[in-house]
């Protein structure tokens, strides 16, 4: 792993090393902040962020929580470079930062992740995942990478949420120069689409339901009915596979035929019925006139239906908070009659509808709000009463452990002290390497979506302190920051420092600093003492739980 | 009632919550005595326990890729789907399996075996999701494999070794599914040597640095976020992680102590040393292990691909069975032989054989087993699509958690709070014995 890895970080670093590598670069960082002064502009005076605030405050009064203190901007950074670009900032983007004294940083410095390809293929990671599925084989990892791609492209260029998703749900051609077919492509398996599948999917992500549920039986809580998930399914009946890609058959019918694998099941349903397209609600907001699929699509993303950007809102909510506002993220409560000003979905929708489903100004006024700028630290944490009173009114930030693929991004960002990734597809393609080798097979799934933090596993642990990129990571050489920083800073009071904002994003505190200093004055030289430092700080919790 | 899941792990993570006062000196203790220091050895009392007293464990041997039924342990030679492949009788009167398999042959009547498992999933990546769960896959909830539940709901008093093992690596492993990530299975690559990332990289005035430092760290993280920091059971996992690390039980992954003419038996493969490894930490008292041998995929050339997989299972199963009878620990153990599904009684043009979840095989035997039964048939001329007496997946994981002597039917929570099964079959009652 090691040659790979090397070279991975080297690509990157050749062109570094020659130059102090904690130089800030004054030019670009003086061009991005320029372009994004006015894009940038606080949002925390916004209506809808102003509302957000007072629903919660009301919240954590009627509760008897109070406000837990604003979290530095250093750590908010952190958090929005995890939850957008899947990485931790490295410490050249956070000498940018800190360079901006002016007020409003953080919202410039949000601008301008919006605005990096990086963070359009992370998000677009997080986004495919429940839309085209996680399983593994060949083909269906290069169709997978198509369609991300795409929707990295259409994450980047903002374009309105509504328009990507008609794409995904009508668009006809080939897997190749139309991407977007693949997620229809993504769940056919022998050359038959399945249409649950599409019809699971379309309702856990776009409507925040789990009308799959009611695949086998009417769901048991919500008031969804059999019949109407396979409505639903015959939607996409019309689609086929045919050597010009994914078009739609006007022939084609819905059979249900569930005791075709084995007669011995136990059958529900008859055998053998013709089931025609049905909506479960809405039905006068289906398109008319065009494929199955294309009506779906005019239904799904059609402005009365509020549960489209509910669980958009909701999803959002969730990739930057680290947890849902409602969990699990795809099967959310049923909207009230009319948009109320005391529903945090409706909110967050309403505004999102109103401004075109405009994605980016989604996460920019969830970033906006008072509760995300809280700090994860809060008095009542202290007792476990405390402790579900401040989880239930998001009275603080909450704790939340790294996906895996945000461990990787961070682990690669604190090999370098330079964003190592700065060309997005570098990140990618570590990302992608990883996944393929021993990291992932030791550390455990990609897969990250049950709902709710997991803590570590034992062998999450064991590679944490023993695995082979622990010690590669941690290792002192030309090319870690391990090596750099031993090598460069004046003395170990400032090479503690700087192991601190690569690692952990902030400085030591003065404990911290008498604790850890002796492992660098007592160590046999500064390379060692440096490798015990950074271990550490790579083993600590702060390192690995988002906060 | 559901049981509240985090109820049900709770007991693992006693003394993490219930003494606090305690967790401080735990890593400087650690690290300075460089010692086991959390939890006794394992009594060797219950290690040393043996027949039907001791408690029990799951044995599973995963057959990888779906092994065909008709050159394993239901041949139909001289029939339309029979093949070229021969059978030979075996100690059960009038029950015959692949000549491939004369070891096997000799110690068949401590199984019952299965011929008639039908399921639905003909995907290897589902099918062995169908079959390890005993549920289809469901984009919703993650089902805990057999061998995860085994694990989360038998006691390991003692034990410093993780619950369940997983040995070789399987392409899609095991999950702890809504059970937990922590009872994934501990995975060990390559059976016989002691397991990855188990030592640190630095010497023991280093390492030990290093603790005293962590967990420095760890008490400024929790100022402020006490509870909040307690429970992503941080400092309790890496508690654990060192003690596996220091484990004197770790031996149990070492064969140096195993005779040559053991190994032997076993034979001289990564599966065989996996077999006895397994057999090792079954005795050092794990409650769930469960080995992987891959290559039975054969789409192509068929006949030969299963005579050499027959080459490495033949010797190493009938070894393992044997020991364990011999050790006074077949009584404890459930043994289950299996994979995702079987292959077609058609052969291809390639001479290869392909997916069938419709009539596949499965060996089931030790604890609670009613061994030396055969049950269910599969037509020799590949015309009925549906074996006799078919046994669907979910009863099959039924029965095996029943011979466990586990709940199967009980409802636990999942982390987002909505009730399951264990398992939503019935347990066969023609495969338990009657005392069971």
């Amino acid at each position: 792993m090691l040659p790979a890895i090397a070279a991975v970080v080297l690509v990157a670093l050749v062109g570094a090393a020659a130059r102090d590598p904690v130089a800030v670069r004054r030019r670009a960082q003086a061009a991005s902040t320029e372009t994004s002064r006015s894009a940038g502009a606080t949002l925390s005076t916004d209506a809808t962020v102003v509302a957000i605030d007072r629903l919660l405050a009301e919240s954590r009064r009627a509760h008897g929580v109070e406000a837990a203190a604003a979290a530095d901007n250093l750590t908010i950074l952190r958090r929005l470079w995890l939850a957008l670009a899947g990485t931790i900032p490295s410490l050249e983007e956070i000498r940018r930062f800190e360079a901006d004294t002016a007020p409003g940083a953080v919202d410039r410095a949000l601008t301008t992740l919006l605005a990096d390809r990086r963070s359009a293929d992370a998000l677009a990671r997080r986004l495919a995942s429940p839309l085209v599925g996680d399983e593994k084989g060949e083909f269906i990892v290069f169709r997978r990478d198509r369609f991300t791609t795409w929707l990295a492209d259409q994450i980047g260029a903002n374009r309105p949420w509504d328009t990507t998703v008609r794409e995904m749900v009508s668009a006809r051609g080939l897997w190749t120069d139309t991407p977007a077919v693949n997620f229809i492509t993504q769940a056919a398996a022998n050359g038959v689409i399945d249409a649950d599948k599409l019809a699971g999917r379309v309702s856990r992500v776009f409507l925040g339901a789990r009308l799959d549920c009611a695949q086998c039986h009417d769901h048991p809580f919500a008031a969804w009915k059999q019949g109407e998930f396979e409505g639903l399914a015959a939607s996409f009946a019309q689609a086929k596979l045919s050597p010009v890609g994914v078009e739609d058959d006007p022939a084609r019918v819905h059979r249900i035929d569930r005791t075709s694998v084995a007669a011995l099941a136990t059958t529900m349903t008859g055998a053998g019925r013709n089931v025609p397209p049905r909506v479960p609600f809405g039905a006068d907001w289906l398109g008319s006139g065009g494929t199955h699929r294309e009506n779906l699509a005019a239904w799904v993303i059609h402005t009365d239906n509020r549960r489209f950007d509910r669980a958009i809102a909701n999803r959002m909510w969730s990739i930057l908070f680290g947890t849902a506002w409602h969990e699990p993220v795809d099967d959310i409560p049923d909207p009230g009659p009319t948009s109320s000003p005391d529903d945090l979905l409706d909110l967050l929708a309403d505004d999102f509808r109103e401004h075109g489903r405009d994605l980016h100004r989604l996460i920019k006024v969830i970033a906006a709000t008072e509760a995300y700028r809280f700090a994860s630290t809060h008095p009542d944490l202290e007792s476990a009463e405390g402790a579900a009173r401040v989880k239930a009114t998001w009275g603080a930030f909450p704790l939340t452990r790294l996906t895996p693929e945000q461990m990787i991004g961070a682990m690669g960002a604190t090999t370098s002290l330079q964003t190592i990734e700065r060309d997005s597809h570098v990140l990618t393609r570590t990302i992608r390497f990883f996944r393929e080798t021993d990291f992932l097979r030791e550390y455990g799934q990609v897969v990250d979506s049950q709902g709710g933090s997991l803590p570590a596993t034992i062998p999450q642990a064991l590679v944490q302190m023993n695995g082979k990129f622990a010690r590669e990571m941690v290792e002192a050489n030309v090319v870690t920051a391990t090596g750099r920083i031993a090598g460069m800073a004046h003395d170990d009071v400032a090479r503690l420092e700087v192991a601190f904002l690569v690692a952990l994003t902030r400085r030591p505190t003065s404990e911290e600093r008498e604790s850890l200093l002796p492992l660098i004055t007592l160590a046999e030289s500064k390379g060692r003492g440096l490798e015990d430092v950074m271990w550490t700080l790579f083993n600590c919790p702060e390192f690995s739980w988002n906060h | 009632m559901p049981t509240r899941l985090r109820t049900s792990v709770g007991p693992r993570y006693e003394g993490i919550e219930s003494a606090p006062t305690g967790r401080r000196s735990v890593l400087l203790a650690a690290a300075s005595l460089g010692l086991s220091f959390a939890l006794p050895a394992l009594p060797a009392r219950a290690a040393r326990r043996r027949g039907v007293e001791r408690p029990r464990s799951l044995l599973v041997v995963w057959l990888a890729g779906g092994p065909s039924q008709l050159e394993t342990f239901d041949p139909h030679p001289g029939a339309a789907a029979g093949g070229p492949t021969q059978d030979i009788s075996t100690v059960i009167p009038g029950v015959r399996i692949a000549a491939d398999y004369p070891r096997l042959a000799e110690v068949l009547d401590r199984f019952a075996l299965v011929r008639s498992l039908v399921s639905k999933e003909g995907d290897h990546e589902r099918g062995q999701y169908a079959v390890k769960t005993g549920y289809r896959p469901d984009p919703t909830a993650i089902h805990p494999a057999i061998g995860a539940i085994a694990a989360h709901e038998l006691p390991a008093t003692g034990l410093e070794l993780p619950r369940f093992i997983a040995l070789g690596g399987a392409e899609f492993p095991s999950r702890g599914g809504y059970l937990g990530n922590e009872f994934d299975p501990y995975r060990v690559f390559a059976p016989g040597q002691k397991g990855q990332n188990l030592v640190p990289h630095v010497p023991v005035d280093r390492q030990s640095r290093r603790l005293g430092a962590l967990d420095s760290l760890t008490r400024s993280f929790e100022t402020g976020r006490g509870e909040a920091v307690r429970r992503t059971f941080h400092e309790h996992t890496l508690r654990e992680a060192l003690t596996l690390m220091t484990s004197e039980q770790l031996a149990a992954f070492d064969l140096d102590g195993e005779s040559e003419s053991v190994k032997g038996l076993y034979g001289d493969s990564d599966f065989g040393r996996g077999c006895l490894v397994a057999r090792r930490l079954i005795e050092a008292g794990v409650r769930s292990v469960e080995i992987t041998l891959a290559g039975f995929d054969t789409h192509a050339r068929n006949f030969a691909g299963h005579t050499s997989q027959a080459k490495l299972l033949d010797p190493a199963l009938a070894a393992l069975v044997g020991d364990l009878k011999d050790r006074d620990l077949l009584e404890s153990t459930v043994v289950l032989v299996m994979g995702e599904f079987g292959r077609t009684p058609s052969i291809n043009p390639l001479d290869g054989r392909d997916h069938w979840p419709h009539g596949f095989s499965c060996l089931l035997g030790g604890a609670g087993i009613a061994a030396g039964q055969v049950i269910g048939s599969t037509d020799p001329e590949g015309v009925a699509k549906l074996p006799t007496d078919p046994v669907e997946i979910h009863d099959l994981s039924a029965t095996v958690l029943a011979a466990l002597g586990i709940d199967f039917a009980r409802e636990v929570a999942t982390l987002v709070g909505r009730p399951m099964k264990l398992s939503s079959g019935t347990p066969l009652a023609k495969l338990l014995r009657s005392e069971a």
